[in-house]
């Protein structure tokens, strides 16, 4: 891993780019107006196949893949520039998410020919949705532990296990699982696959656990006797971990790291008004400081990676500060907007945005990576571990 | 970077290094002058760095002025440099003829004025400024003021102290008194290009926020060192989770406010950047209060001696974070802007190479 250089040179944006931002806004306003979809408290964090199927349309998914693919390559700061956009607004993007930035990625560069032409063009017309299987009962943060088990069969392999907090295996058509095809030996990184699983396989039972906002999103998720050709493996067999690598920077620098509250922000400015008092002023002006910062972080990160560099610390440097700012704004916006004030009818957006965000708030600094394993990674790449 | 920019950087870098003798420390916290120090500085070109070629100089950038501000604070030169690049702005957008330092500015406190007016072909200034940054070394103190409605630069030459001070540092911040002391025509400038006071303490919030940048990068390459090298319970405490976990934050604190600095200083090479400016002091000072409280926390006693330096960049983040409007004062001018801006403005403000501010 690099150290870090602690400088993050500003990027100025190529023309096109500047072009794009204008032509997603116009493009979002028209959505918006044509009725097809309306920001609310979660944010991006929504699913919408329909709208998948828009930006797909538009040319927005797949941006940076080769266009034999389906893909349109664009550039990365392009890339950067819409999903940005995207996700400011609170488009609904998980229908797509997992899909395009990590899955596509990872087949463009491990997959075979054959699973590049079958899943590329479905994930860049927004018509696939991928889950992640990692997490286990016993194995949450150390990853290596998993338990989930494939044996050789003739054509491929059998599947039993179980996977836990599976985000979205209700809705997806994949999933990217991880599994033991190797009992844990002495280096505990071999022996682990990825496969990429064909939801509609008999074998495969999802069982929703209702999240503590009340929703359902993630699940367990049940493989008995499940059957997964030879040519749905990733890569090499036993060679999942070492796939593991820059689609880290670009997952943990990604704007939607400190966009998770960004709905509470804008409607607690708007409950605040044109004539904030000093408590409200300071309070704002600190979470919008720190807003810009992040940004221009996640666009030099864009940037770096742009010019084939691998700022892995920075990019969970970013991801560390982003979601504990996201984390922050629950708490602030309580205090600016008190409870008296919420009871109007007037303030209902901001009281449905504060109960949603309050209550999501601690998954932030959870999901993809706990805090404590991003300063992990980051004391590693310091030398101290 | 620009590959000049490094070049000027290093350099820099190299002589800051140098002429930080502990020795010179040692004269520098007790307030006293010191010539030699300034020769040295002025033989190497860099106090001139904002002096355009227009005004016969080298006609550096304003980038690389705040980039050898960023190593300055880094290096903990105890020097008026910033002071006397911000004099240069302040004199060249009067169309006052540059001057050759140490200079300092005033009024450096938000609110404080001086009053100037015209005695026949001589001008008068009275007032008391407070805390101005390096007064009793200044050869001259440049101060805005209005007149007539109208705002005007003015040249006090070696300004007499009536109260010698310091901020944290022991760095030299005095009170200055003039009573009806007479300037020449010359050194006033009225109206044209005149810059504000309110500018005034924007620029300086600009310089601070990226001289703390550079300290806190000293902090922070002390604070690994010493935790890879200090051994307790048999193992070097950089060994140690919850240290570990420590210095992660305030390595990402540090990257916060070094994009911070990075992102400023392009703003001010193209334009006013008052909201980067005020965005960039909000973060910075609040990532040079975290940085320095872990500093001392794995330093331990040692860190909090006198003879080691550790002190030197810590003393130095709590007074520049409070110089030309603290996180509070900033962050309360950024919420003004942004209740204005209203939800739907904010993100196309962001976004936007040249920020209007909202009336
Ligand atoms: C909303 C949400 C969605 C999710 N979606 C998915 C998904 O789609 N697919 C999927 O596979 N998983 C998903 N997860 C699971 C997520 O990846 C795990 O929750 C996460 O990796 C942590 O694992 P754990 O919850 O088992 O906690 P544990 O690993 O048991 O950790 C418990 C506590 O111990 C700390 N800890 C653990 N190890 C260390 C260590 N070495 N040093 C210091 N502290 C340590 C942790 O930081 C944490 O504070 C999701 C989780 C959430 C909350």
């Amino acid at each position: 891993m690099s150290t870090p250089s602690f400088s993050f040179a500003p990027i100025e944006l190529p023309e096109s780019a500047s072009r794009l931002r204008t032509e997603v806004r116009e493009f979002l306003a028209a959505e918006q107006k044509a009725g097809n979809f309306t920001p609310g408290a979660a944010g991006w964090s929504r699913v919408d196949p329909e709208f998948s199927r828009h930006l797909g349309a538009r040319g927005w998914l797949g941006m940076t893949w080769p266009k034999k693919y389906g893909g349109h390559e664009r550039t990365a700061l392009e890339r950067y520039v819409v999903i940005e956009e995207l996700l400011v607004a609170g488009a609904p993007m998980r229908g797509h998410w997992a899909a395009d930035r990590q899955l596509g990625p990872l087949l463009l560069e491990f997959g075979s020919e054959e699973q590049r032409q079958r899943y590329l063009p479905e994930i860049a017309a927004g018509r696939c949705l991928v889950a992640i299987g990692l997490s286990e009962p016993d194995s949450g943060s150390d990853l290596a532990a998993i338990r989930t088990k494939a044996t050789k069969v003739d054509g491929g392999w059998r599947v039993e296990g179980r996977k836990i907090w599976t985000s979205l295996a209700h809705r997806a058509q994949v999933t990217s699982l991880f599994v033991r095809t190797e009992p844990k030996g002495e280096n505990r990184h071999a022996g682990v696959s990825r496969f990429l699983v064909d939801m509609s396989s008999p074998g495969i039972t999802v069982r929703p656990i209702i999240n503590m906002t009340g929703e359902h999103d993630f699940n367990e998720v049940i493989f008995d006797d499940l059957f997964v050709p030879d040519d749905m493996v990733v890569g090499a067999v036993g060679g999942a971990w070492s796939q593991m690598g820059k689609d880290l920077a670009y997952e943990r620098s990604a704007p939607d790291r400190w966009l998770a509250c960004h709905d509470l922000l804008l409607q607690t400015i708007d409950r605040v008004g044109p004539k904030p008092d000093i408590a409200q002023s300071e309070a704002l002006g600190r979470l919008v400081a720190h807003l810009w910062t992040l940004q221009n972080m996640s666009l030099s990160i864009a940037g770096m990676l742009e010019a084939g560099a691998n700022p892995n610390v920075e990019a969970s440097i970013v991801k560390d500060l982003g979601t504990r700012y996201d984390q922050e704004i629950p708490q602030i916006a309580r205090t600016l907007v008190p409870e008296h004030m919420r009871g109007d009818p007037a303030h209902q957006r901001f009281e449905e945005s504060l109960r949603h965000n309050l209550l999501f708030a601690p998954a932030v600094t959870i999901r993809g990576g706990t805090t404590e394993i991003l300063r992990n990674t980051i004391a590693r790449a310091l030398g101290l571990r | 970077m620009s590959t000049m920019r490094e070049i000027l950087v290093d350099s820099a870098a190299r002589l800051f290094g140098d002429l930080c003798t502990n020795e010179v420390h040692a004269r520098a916290e007790k307030g006293a002058r010191q010539s030699e120090l300034w020769e040295q500085l002025d033989a190497s070109g860099l106090p001139q760095a904002t002096v355009s070629e227009a005004r016969g100089g080298a006609g550096a950038d304003p980038g690389d002025a705040l980039a050898v501000i960023r190593e300055m604070g880094a290096a903990c030169l105890p020097a008026p440099l910033a002071e006397t690049m911000l004099a240069e702005l302040l004199l060249a957008a009067a169309g006052l003829p540059p001057r050759s330092g140490p200079l300092t500015v005033g009024p450096v406190l938000k609110g404080e004025k001086l009053s100037l007016a015209r005695r026949g072909k001589e001008w008068e200034i009275s007032g008391t400024l407070h805390r101005v940054p390096w007064a009793r070394h200044a050869h001259a103190l440049v101060v805005v003021t209005q007149v007539d409605g109208e705002w005007a630069t003015a040249v006090v030459e070696r300004p007499a102290i009536t109260e010698p001070g310091m901020n944290y540092a022991n760095e030299p911040r005095d009170n200055v008194q003039f009573k009806a002391l007479r300037l020449p025509q010359d050194a006033v400038a009225v109206g044209g290009g005149c810059l504000t006071a309110a500018r005034l303490i924007a620029l300086g919030a600009l310089f601070r926020s990226v001289a703390m940048a550079g300290a806190m990068k000293s902090v922070f390459n002390m604070t690994l060192r010493y935790a890879q090298e200090r051994e307790q319970f048999g193992r070097t405490i950089g060994k140690f989770q919850s240290i570990q976990h420590q210095i992660a934050i305030l390595a990402s604190q540090l990257s916060a406010a070094s994009a911070a600095a990075d992102t400023v200083i392009a703003a001010a090479a193209n334009g006013e950047a008052s909201f980067e400016i005020a965005a960039a002091k909000t973060r910075i000072g609040e990532a040079a209060g975290i940085a320095a409280g872990i500093a001392h926390q794995v330093h331990a006693a040692m860190g909090f001696t006198y003879e080691h330096p550790l002190h030197r960049s810590t003393r130095r983040l709590w007074s520049w974070r409070d110089e030309f409007g603290s996180e509070a004062e900033w962050s309360a001018w950024i919420g003004g802007v942004v209740a204005q801006l209203g939800a739907k403005g904010l993100w196309p403000f962001l976004t936007s190479a040249q920020k209007t501010i909202p009336a």
